[in-house]
């Protein structure tokens, strides 16, 4: 089974005018296989450069990314994105965005069609498959977003603010499409967001970072996703130890910022 | 005197319109802005109100025909046209011992370009005899009054009055029949008033125009029939603007996916984009003459750096999410290319197409007014040397016309071809 190995990882940028910023430093991890992990931190701590590093995009300036064994050198098949919004092709159909990785890949229609309709109805776009993209609602966008990338057969879903754009009530139902995916699919998913309640719906593990440099400050174990998986996301939220880990984390990251606002203020 | 009263005139029609239009054909609304309270200010509650166009371009017409005396319209919304028939006047002669005898003059004005019986008079009685001339409409005429005079100018004799009024030293005199003005030699010179109207020279009538096109459509003009001018200007602006999007969109492609090529070609269309194609006439008659290969290189010249620059942006206009996206799904570089970037970058090569044919097809036409032996232009400028008005407006109306006519197809294809531009 397939294994996701984070190895020291560290990364500095350096700017034109001769300082630099580290956005990360010194992160390590290991996901297995099948594990759903949600990222959390104030803006500024690296999630979105942790999660383009993963994908391939970024290469690090210490440290390596390990998938089964494997080094991560850049974008390839094995680990879909799917991104906040904006990254779905215009020009092509519901259904031809979502058979685009498969038709890349160079298979034959046969091979895919079936499994192409079949996704598209678990994500609700029965009846939408040949409608063109921008006569699409946001939510029923991410829902392509998501087939799209579950069509491909990745071995780690990467998930940059997926439901950022969305509204509250189309979020909830997204989140809970999210984990029937996770439970009925088996894949191994991160999950970037800004949103403490989303990342405790939808993490078994949530890490939470902290910036300057971007690294982990401390991670969680949580049953809420497996307990939503199937139920109203409603009534885990009435879970009493659910609101004592959101208050616990709304505390922690408004420390965070406060120390970050300290800072600048002392800098000035 | 008459642009101010034409202003008044148009601006009378336009207020007059207005209110007309207001008070008894505007039904009620029922468009999703009905119901704004708020309009002014708000850009998306103005809609061009048809009725105004058309009353616009008729008003156009109308005026167009009451200055050049159109067949199309009733004779009664003409303004006052050049005089013709029979102008009389009386001068009065003094003869050197100073007794003054009155005379008759008649002219006879006809309309241009036709015969007309040569008019007479009585001669009358007195030293001074009645004449009797004949002019053509809009023309004047000079009165050799003495020749049947018992006392003529060498003798002494001169003129006084005209219709009992003195003649200025200066300026004509105006009479009731026209004006007045004596020549150095004591004669008289006759203008009939020439009226409001434009002559054709000028401005020809609506109506000639139209006669025009179908004879410029059957008998050709300089060899050329009216649709093998304008064909061929429509042919070279095709042929150029086809060449440029054929090199300048790959070479835009290339200029925004790698470094080398970006900075090679970068100064090069930067210096060039600014160069209005006019300005590369002379250089282009000096090297390839004024056929066809020198127009067609011109309109590549004119088409490529837009065309470059349009695939240049639409290549730069990809969201980086869309090219990660594709990455991640397992795309190679050329499929990319071939299923991101290209269809991406469609609407702005659009956009980029429109323009460079509208500037290609004023540049065609120009470089036909500077030579060439046939084209809209050139059809256009020697009509203009031979003073044959109608034919420079047809021209016009026709360059207005298919300049118009390919921004719609233009758009018409962006709408088919490319549904999703600025949705994404």
């Amino acid at each position: 089974m397939s294994e996701l190995k984070i190895d020291n990882l560290s990364m500095r940028f350096d700017l034109p005018n001769g300082s630099s910023v580290q956005a990360l430093k010194d992160v390590s991890l290991t996901l297995q296989s099948g594990e759903l992990m949600s990222v959390l931190g104030p803006s500024g701590c690296g999630k979105t450069t942790l999660l383009n590093i993963l994908a391939g995009f970024l290469a690090p300036t210490e440290g390596q990314v390990l998938l089964n064994g494997q080094k991560v050198t850049g974008p390839d098949a094995h680990r879909g994105m799917v991104f906040q919004q904006g990254a779905l092709f215009e020009w092509m159909s519901v259904r031809d965005n979502v058979s685009f990785g498969p038709r890349m890949a160079g298979k034959a229609p046969s091979d895919y069609a079936e499994e192409v309709d079949h996704l598209l109805d678990i994500v609700g776009l029965k009846d939408f498959k040949e409608k063109a993209i921008y006569e699409l609602s946001g939510g029923m966008q991410q829902r392509v977003a998501l087939a799209r990338c579950l069509a491909n057969h990745p071995d780690v879903i990467l998930m940059d603010e997926p439901l950022g754009a969305l509204d509250a009530l189309t979020r909830e139902k997204m989140q809970s499409l999210v984990l029937k995916l996770w439970k009925e699919t088996g894949k191994t998913i991160i999950l970037i967001t800004h949103s403490v309640e989303e990342a405790l719906l939808l993490g078994e593990r949530l890490l939470v970072m902290a910036p300057r440099p971007g690294r982990i400050h401390k991670e969680y174990r949580l049953p809420f996703a497996d307990a939503g998986v199937g139920a109203d996301l409603r009534e885990v939220k009435k879970n009493p130890e659910y609101t004592q880990k959101r208050e616990e984390i709304l505390s922690m990251i408004w420390d965070m910022e406060e120390e970050i606002m300290g800072r600048t203020e002392a800098a000035q | 005197m008459i642009p101010l009263s034409l202003l008044l005139f148009y601006i009378a029609v336009f207020t007059g319109g207005f209110f007309i239009v207001k008070r008894f054909f505007a039904g009620p609304k029922n468009d999703f802005t009905a119901l704004k309270t708020v309009t002014f200010g708000d850009e998306s509650a103005v809609v061009p109100a048809r009725s105004a166009s058309v009353i616009s371009i008729v008003t156009l017409f109308v005026m167009w025909g009451a200055f050049t005396g159109s067949n199309l319209l009733p004779s009664f919304l003409h303004v006052s046209g050049p005089f013709i028939g029979d102008a009389r006047f009386t001068y009065t002669l003094e003869s050197p011992d100073g007794t003054r005898d009155d005379a008759d003059v008649l002219v006879r004005v006809f309309p241009f370009g036709t015969e007309v019986e040569e008019p007479t008079i009585e001669p009358g009685s007195g030293f001074a005899k009645n004449d009797a001339v004949s002019v053509s409409q809009g023309r004047s005429v000079t009165i050799l009054f003495d020749k049947n005079d018992a006392v003529t100018r060498k003798e002494g004799a001169r003129i006084v009055a005209v219709d009992g009024k003195p003649i200025p030293a200066e300026g004509p005199l105006e009479i009731d029949a026209g004006s007045i003005t004596m020549t150095g030699k004591g004669a008289l010179r006759f203008a009939p008033p020439l009226g409001l109207q434009m002559e054709p020279i000028w401005l020809p009538p609506p109506e000639y125009v139209v006669t025009r096109v179908m004879e410029t459509a059957q008998d050709g003009f300089r060899n050329f029939t009216l649709w093998e001018h304008l064909g061929y200007s429509l042919f070279r602006v095709i042929v150029g603007f086809a060449l440029g999007a054929l090199v300048g969109i790959p070479l835009g492609y290339a200029m925004g996916l790698s470094n080398w090529f970006r900075g090679w070609f970068d100064p090069i269309v930067e210096f060039m984009r600014p160069i209005p194609p006019l300005a590369l006439i002379p250089l282009i008659i000096i090297w390839f003459g004024i056929g066809e290969k020198g127009k067609i290189i011109l309109l590549f010249l004119a088409s490529l750096w837009i065309m470059a620059i349009a695939a240049r942006a639409g290549v730069s206009g990809v969201r980086i999410s869309k090219v990660y996206a594709a990455y991640s799904l397992g795309a190679s570089k050329w499929q990319i290319l071939r299923h991101v970037i290209i269809p991406n970058s469609l609407p702005d090569i659009f956009t980029g197409a429109r323009v460079a044919m509208g500037v290609c097809w004023g540049t065609v036409v120009a470089s036909e007014l500077v030579a060439a032996e046939v084209g809209a232009g050139m059809m256009i400028i020697v009509a203009s040397k031979f003073q044959q008005t109608d034919i420079v407006i047809m021209g016009i109306i026709l360059i207005g016309i298919i300049g118009f006519g390919i921004d719609v197809l233009m758009r018409w294809a962006e709408r088919v071809l490319v549904p999703w531009k600025g949705k994404g």
